[in-house]
């Protein structure tokens, strides 16, 4: 992220200070060409925002940020995930850019820049095809899946004149269709990618054009790294650009970067002072400027580079460049130059695609997909070994049995016909029924299910429950292929903030001096509207948000008399209101005199605090970066900003020198309570340290956030000697970050305490009930935050995670051996033997004691990937509740990790920040939140949504759904397909081995893609075995798909047994009906086809829950659909077949094999069923029992408890 | 990457923050199909489902069985093996030589007594067992084309090895199945006056009308060094040519019967019928039976009583499966939809 890039400001900001600052300057620097001053740069000082990418791109990229890959918040800067990266980071940091691997930008000469156009154009291309490759390379990725390959080989196979058992078009057929559906839906998703594509690439640009020397209207494809762009207001940016100049003097410039990160605030920009005084324009076209950066990466936090202006080097960080998808805002214009374009910029590096996880049942399946295998080639071989034996008994016989007639007399030599020994007929016997039986392993299953998923996803999409009023965000579904799995989730690993509360900061309380003021739970309205309001200049100027404040602090603030905790207070909230980034915006309202400000920044606890400074009196009204303007009780007084630390993860605080109006400088600091007692003066106050602690402590346990604030005033040397050593350390080429955090650091001590800030991070709506909801039904929960051990424990019993009478398990250790001993203590206190097989005794005593643990980030890295993971492990699979705290980004994916390959247990994991990249993509299924914080959790999730809460709905009501309804799909389809095989199988035995079918090729053909397809489709997106409210109010109903009670091993083995005697019925029933008659091989073919079709969809019309029209249409409509198939096959004239329909169904035993089929082959089915529902009731039946009777009685009994969830 | 383009693509889109006027709201519409409420039933197998459901099967199977077994009674079948008594006794050592022999006369005499009276039409079938008329060699070896258009008379695709003559003509009709064409005939006579079969009308229409031109006449048939079975006339049309329609369509069992033609006279029971047969068909090559059946025939075709047990059975057990449930419900009741039988309910310490 690139914190030690610094900012230079021009001379021109020093210039506009108060007059007092500069005359202290005066005497010792005379004329200094120009003040290095730091710059506010995008980060937080709380949010623990790491590089979210660092995870997918270390792989790929060279290192150079120097955010670290571990928490801000981890208090060791050894932690373990991290450590590792550490010693890279700092070589990293301090390599310059060389010329081989920098990319070198002549400012406004695209034709030096890119001579030979090596570099991509800025056209943008998401599409995956054109027309012309779209056949070659759908087909490519289509065929990664193996079974596509088998169906290919099989079809290829029947190409072969000695083993055409279907006709050429007829084997093709299902996998063209198949390919051909899969094909149809990604053109048209390319389709929709091109038109995006072309829309955006068409978009209009205005581009300096060297030769007319004025800014002309450009395609935005067409723009080229080098040139020079200007984008005016509210514009979208074409491209990744250096700022050169803005529209503000001071070079200022403001970007929204919501399409990027989803971050609504404003962030600020900055060009260079060197470029900002002479931009090209209409008059020099060509700027003297080269640019060296460094070659496109994916990290949308960093920017490395350096540009040349007259001779003289300046360094640009991450803030001089605005990226595509940004929108420019609240600046009239700024020119840039393109640097990196089209494909290579940082947006369109980020916009993987969705990402590709395989779900559980889908690789349960595989597992009986080989045994259909296994099956298969069992069946293959007792025809091919059977047809040996009868062609050896029968050696004699075949040259003059008129129906095998061996030999060819048609010529005079006396040669075999089509006949080449039994070794190859067996050999080839074999081949040929894998052929006709390979449906045994079903094509359509994968098909179906893509549009089972598809289906599944437009209703989780379409469903009003998951859709947030707030965040205006409907709920996304990136990965369509585990829809499935959200019905089986045994883990859920939540992100705190953000994710559980709402991230909206609001101020609480504060404690001054150590006295503690948290009486602003009280005041009145008006109280808080009297400070919110401020006149100035005719004008009412209003804050956008009000926080409520503490009476009798108003009346420390306010009295004139000098006590020592009054200047105590005021600095405080001077303190407050300089100590930041934050960026107050002016915004008109209806009322031409009242004027609403509108803080800006990027760290949500900094708004707060200014917030709370204004209510207070203390108004931030204007920012630029060298000086800033606040309103102090009613007298604007200005500050000069001389020097500014940003926060980083190491010293866990941000600091500024602020030259004051009365000629001091000061140093104000405010960061985390741990980082800030340690530079704290200890020898004096004393007490009030003392105090402070105990009101921080119990702040903490409230919930809330805390921040220390700390101040010094600054003698002139010390100053003088600071801003020195500034200058040296900014100006270095080598290793400017680490010099510029000594720097800070060296500056940042003993300092006097001025008192701590208490800030509330609220619940999201609903939490609580649906921890509670979720823990009920089975899953347990593990909150893993960034926060302070008592900020987590007192979350975690505000959202009733913890209770009372749980037993806590506190891992709070600084060693290894001490982490182990308090591991070992916890399994020997609460008799923990056996993570996940415990016997009785332990499982009896874990039922009396609920165990909470609680670990923090310190003791993980002495737990992670060392032995003593395995002990972690066992404890915390026995307790109900796990907590930890103060974990950094890769240690949330460690922990995830600990239960994923240990168990097979699904993990969800839930977040909505960068921070929980790493872990959403190491769960099973990882949802985003999309909510505050940025996109970067959204892009790397499989689902999005806007609420905790929606857990619930989607869990338990579509998870239940999409697991219920894929599990009895994926089984159906291998019984349909079975029942099938089985029946052909049956007749082959009855014709010499020799694999005839009497189902006409046709119909073996259409039987799995259009006779029974659609009814189970449209069974796997609709059929509901239980009703939402009915799923909401009973949540242990969802441990049915953590036990797999929907899809296994024994059901498989039932289905195929139910399939085997189905067949049976099927085929045997005809047989003994039709012995020694007239049938002929077609009609007894079209009776088999219609009674499988029949059957198989009466099989399915039983299981089916809920007959709605859809189901009807779809289950009767195919059995039609089949009849009219069959009598059109049977209409062709050129099949032997033909009228065979018409002729048998004149007859009454046609009608009653018919009947019989379906009876006999239903009736083990339909009586297994009925004893199972009756004597022993799954609690699903017991619940559907409910559910109708409720209805009958028509009493609306009992209210949902949660109808939280219900409400939007 | 659609939600990039989604937001990028323009700037109508709306900057999507939280003060978005109403109108932008991306609240999924409401209807009953999209939040899955579509009003379905929601059947349960409830005893007195079970037991109706099964005491109806029962019910409705019971009679058809009943029925069935009384139809399946009531046909008289006379079924007479004669491939292995048609042989002289001097060569019955080499069966496969004797019928191979065109020099012997094949002529056969057979006696069948009548058990019980047969009201006409008496089906005469012939019926070859082991003769695998379903084998894929044999089953393939055709070309529907040419029968039934004299244009396409070379169209010889598939029937192979019977496909062309010596010269390269097309042989009409070509393949296996033609060629093996059963050549056995019967006459009957009733106590010496001749009972005339009517050889009319035995095969189906549709195949006489569509299937087997009124133009397409026999060509290079039966030509070949090896004779598969019967000639037909060159003269007549295929579409008249009975008892090749009647064997094209190839029996779906390796044991199977076809019709050779029909009695029109109604017979007494202990009429004593003379058939003069000649034994021409090769079966003794592969040791397969040929039959000849007599029989009538009933609203269920021909003599089995499988449909009439299988009922029977079926009805039987569902009857007594019906009793069973009733007894055992009756035993052993459950309370339906009782939240008590929840598996948390009923051992709460489980979870």
């Amino acid at each position: 992220m690139g914190r030690e890039e610094e900012e230079e400001v021009e001379e021109a900001i020093m210039d506009g200070t108060t007059t007092s600052q500069k005359q202290d300057e005066g005497p010792c620097h005379p004329t200094p060409p120009s003040s290095h001053l730091p710059k506010p740069i995008s980060d937080p000082p709380l949010a623990t925002r790491p590089d979210p990418l660092s995870l997918s791109s270390s792989r790929h990229h060279r290192r150079r940020s120097s955010v670290p890959h571990v928490s801000i918040d981890s208090p060791d800067p050894t932690v373990r995930h991290g450590s590792r990266n550490e010693s890279e980071r700092f070589a990293s940091s301090q390599r310059e850019l060389a010329d081989a691997v920098a990319r070198l930008v002549f400012v406004g000469d695209p034709g030096s820049t890119d001579p030979r156009l090596k570099l991509p154009g800025n056209s943008v291309r998401t599409a995956k095809y054109s027309p012309l490759t779209f056949l070659p390379r759908n087909l490519f990725e289509q065929f990664h899946r193996l079974a596509y390959i088998y169906f290919l080989v099989i079809a290829i196979l029947n190409q072969l004149p000695q083993f055409a058992v279907f006709g050429r078009g007829a084997s093709i057929l299902p996998l063209a269709i198949v390919l051909l559906v899969t094909a149809v839906k990604d053109a048209y998703e390319d389709w929709r990618r091109h038109r995006a594509d072309r829309i955006e690439n068409n978009r209009v640009s205005s581009v300096l054009d060297p030769h007319a020397a004025q800014f002309l209207s450009k395609r935005w494809k067409d723009v080229r790294v080098g040139e020079v762009l200007k984008v005016l207001a509210d514009e979208s940016i074409p491209c990744d650009m250096v700022l050169l100049a803005t529209s503000d003097p001071t070079g200022v410039a403001y970007v929204q970067t919501t399409n990027l990160d989803g971050e609504s605030n404003l962030k600020t920009r900055y060009a260079k002072q060197e470029t900002t005084s002479r931009p090209p324009d209409e008059a020099h076209p060509v700027a003297a400027g080269l640019i060296r950066c460094e070659r496109p990466n994916r990290n949308i936090y960093g920017f490395l580079g350096n540009m040349e202006v007259d001779g003289k080097r300046v360094s640009l960080g991450p803030s001089n460049i605005i990226l595509r998808g940004c929108e420019l805002k609240n600046t009239a214009w700024v020119i840039g130059v393109a640097v990196y374009t089209g494909s290579e910029t940082k947006v369109m590096l980020n916009s993987s695609g969705a990402p590709s996880k395989r779900s559980r049942l889908e690789t349960q399946m595989n597992r009986e997909t080989l045994l259909l295998s296994g099956i298969l080639i069992a069946l293959c071989l007792v025809v091919s070994i059977c047809n040996g034996i009868w062609m050896g008994n029968h050696k004699g016989d075949l040259e003059f049995a008129q129906f095998f007639r061996k030999r060819d007399y048609s010529d005079s030599d006396d040669k075999n016909y089509n006949y080449y020994g039994i070794g190859m007929e067996v050999f080839f016997a074999f081949l040929m029924s894998v052929i006709v039986f390979q449906i045994m392993i079903p094509i359509s299953l994968y098909i179906s299910m893509e549009l089972v998923r598809l289906g599944q996803a437009f209703f989780m999409i379409g469903d009003t429950n998951l859709y947030d009023e707030s965040s205006n965000s409907r709920f996304q579904c990136r990965a369509l292929n585990i829809n499935e799995d959200l019905g089986q989730i045994k883990y859920v690993f939540s992100d705190k903030t953000g994710t559980l509360t709402e991230n909206k900061m609001e101020f609480q309380c504060a404690t001054i001096g150590g006295i503690d003021y948290s009486g602003g739970k009280v005041a009145s309205h008006d109280n808080g509207k009297e400070h919110s309001i401020l006149d100035c200049a005719d004008q009412i100027w209003k804050l956008k948000m009000s926080v409520k404040t503490d009476p009798e602090l108003v009346m420390l603030l306010r009295s004139k008399c000098e006590t020592e905790q009054g200047k105590r207070a005021r600095e405080f909230f001077l303190a407050l209101a300089c100590c930041n980034t934050i960026v107050p915006l002016v915004v008109g309202t209806s009322d031409p005199n009242e004027n609403l400000i509108d803080y800006q920044g990027e760290s949500p606890d900094e708004q707060a605090l200014v917030y709370a400074a204004a209510s207070y009196g203390f108004v931030l009204i204007e920012r630029t970066s060298g000086h800033i303007v606040i309103d102090v009780l009613g007298d604007r007084q200005r500050f000069s900003v001389l020097g500014l630390h940003e926060f980083d993860s190491d010293r866990k605080r941000m600091s500024v020198i602020i030259g004051c109006p009365d000629n001091t400088v000061k140093l104000f600091v405010k960061g985390a309570d741990s980082s800030m007692f340690g530079i704290i003066e200890k020898t004096i106050d004393l007490g009030i340290i003392r105090e402070t602690e105990t009101n921080l402590h119990a702040y903490s346990s409230l919930g809330l956030r805390t921040l220390v604030v700390g101040v010094r005033e600054l003698s002139r040397n010390e100053f003088e000697e600071w801003k020195h050593a500034y200058e040296n350390a900014s100006t270095a080429l080598i290793g400017r970050g680490r010099l510029l955090r000594a720097l800070a650091t060296n500056i940042e001590r003993d300092l006097h305490i001025l008192g701590a800030s208490g800030i509330e991070d609220k619940l999201q709506q609903g939490v609580p009930e649906a921890i509670e909801s979720i823990r009920q039904a089975g899953i347990k929960v593990w909150v893993l935050t960034g926060d302070k051990q008592e900020t987590a424990i007192s979350i975690g019993f505000s959202c009733k995670l913890l209770t009372s009478d749980m037993a806590q398990i506190v891992i709070n250790s600084n060693s290894r051996d001490s982490c182990k001993k308090s591991l070992q203590d916890a399994v020997a206190r609460y008799a923990i033997i056996s993570p996940s097989h415990g016997d009785s005794v332990t499982s009896t005593a874990r039922a009396k004691v609920p165990l909470a643990l609680i670990i923090d980030g310190t003791s993980l890295v002495y737990v992670l990937e060392t032995e003593l993971e395995e002990e972690l492990f066992k404890v915390a699979t026995v307790c109900d509740v796990v907590l930890c705290c103060r974990v950094a980004p890769l240690q949330k994916a460690g922990i995830v990790a600990l239960i994923k390959n240990r168990t097979d247990d699904m993990t969800l994991a839930i977040g909505d920040g960068a921070n929980d990249v790493s872990m959403i993509q190491m769960a099973d299924v990882g949802i985003g939140i999309s909510g505050q914080e940025g996109r970067q959790a959204v892009m790397a999730s499989d689902f999005a949504m806007g609420q905790f809460r929606f857990l619930v709905p989607l869990l338990f009501v579509h998870g239940h759904w999409n697991y219920q309804r894929m599990a009895y799909m994926i089984l159906y389809n291998f019984y349909r397909n079975s029942v099938f095989v089985f029946i052909l199988f049956w007749y082959v035995l009855y014709t010499a081995y020799s694999l005839t079918t009497a189902i006409t090729e046709w119909s073996s053909v259409l039987y799995s893609v259009i006779y029974t397809a659609l009814p189970t489709i449209v069974v796997g997106i609709l059929d509901k075995d239980l009703s939402r409210k009915t799923l909401i109010k009973y949540p242990q109903l969802y441990m049915s798909g953590q036990q797999n009670e929907k899809y296994n091993l024994r059901l498989f083995m039932l289905t195929m047994i139910d399939s085997v005697w189905q067949s049976v019925a099927i085929f045997y029933i005809p047989y003994l009906a039709y012995r020694h008659s007239t049938v002929d091989g077609s009609s007894l073919g079209d009776l088999s086809t219609l009674a499988v079709v029949i059957l198989v969809n009466i099989h399915l019309a039983m299981d089916v829950f809920r007959w709605n029209w859809i189901t009807h249409a779809s289950i009767w409509g195919c059995i039609v659909a089949t009849v009219i198939c069959v009598i059109v096959i049977d209409s062709i004239w050129m099949l032997p077949g033909c009228w065979a329909i018409f002729h048998i169904m004149r007859t009454g035993l046609f009608w009653l094999c018919l009947l019989g089929i379906v009876v006999a082959g239903m009736l083990p089915r339909f009586i297994m069923k009925a004893l199972t529902e009756y004597f022993m009731p799954s609690d699903i039946q017991i619940a559907r029992e409910l559910e109708k009777l409720q209805r009958l009685n028509a009493t609306a009994t009992t209210e949902i408890p949660m109808s939280t969830f219900s409400q939007p | 990457m659609n939600d990039y383009h989604g937001s990028a693509a323009g700037p109508s889109s709306g900057s999507g923050d939280g003060s978005a006027p109403r109108r932008n709201s991306k609240r999924p519409k409401y209807s009953k199909f999209t939040q899955q409420e579509l009003p379905a039933c929601k059947p349960i197998l409830t005893p007195r489902w079970v037991i109706s459901v099964l005491t109806l099967v029962g019910v409705v199977f019971v009679p058809i069985g009943v029925a069935s077994l009384m139809a399946s009674n009531n046909v008289v079948e006379i079924v007479d093996r004669y491939d292995a008594k048609c042989i002289p006794g001097n060569m019955s050592s080499d069966k496969v030589g004797y019928i191979q022999d065109d020099t012997i006369d094949k002529s056969c005499i057979r006696t069948l007594t009548v058990p019980k009276d047969m009201d006409q039409p008496i089906y005469v079938y012939y019926q070859l067992d082991n003769f695998y008329q379903n084998h894929r060699r044999y089953v393939k070896s055709r070309n529907d084309a040419q029968l039934r258009d004299s244009e396409q008379a070379d169209k010889t695709s598939g029937c192979d090895p019977e496909k062309n003559a010596r010269d390269g003509s097309p042989i009409v009709p070509c393949g296996l199945i033609a060629w093996s064409l059963f050549n056995d005939t019967y006459s009957f006579a009733l106590s010496g006056k001749i009972l005339t079969v009517n050889k009319k009308d035995i095969s189906w229409k549709s195949d006489r009308d569509h299937k087997f031109g009124k133009d397409v006449f026999p060509r290079n048939f039966q030509n070949g060094t090896l004779k598969g079975g019967a000639t037909l006339n060159p003269n007549i049309p295929l579409s008249d040519q009975e008892d090749l329609i009647v064997w094209m369509r190839t029996a779906a069992l390796p044991t199977f019967r076809k019709l050779y033609g029909r009695i029109e006279q109604d017979l007494k029971a202990n009429d004593t019928i003379t058939v003069t047969l000649k034994n021409n068909y090769n079966t003794y090559s592969f040791n397969g039976k040929k039959k000849l059946v007599l029989s009538t025939s009933s609203w269920l075709g021909g003599k089995n009583d499988f449909i009439g047990i299988a009922y029977l059975t079926v009805g039987g057990l569902c009857f007594f499966l019906a009793t069973a449930f009733t007894v055992v419900y009756l035993v052993k009741p459950r309370k339906l939809g009782d939240p008590s039988y929840l598996s948390w309910n009923r051992n709460p310490s489980g979870h």
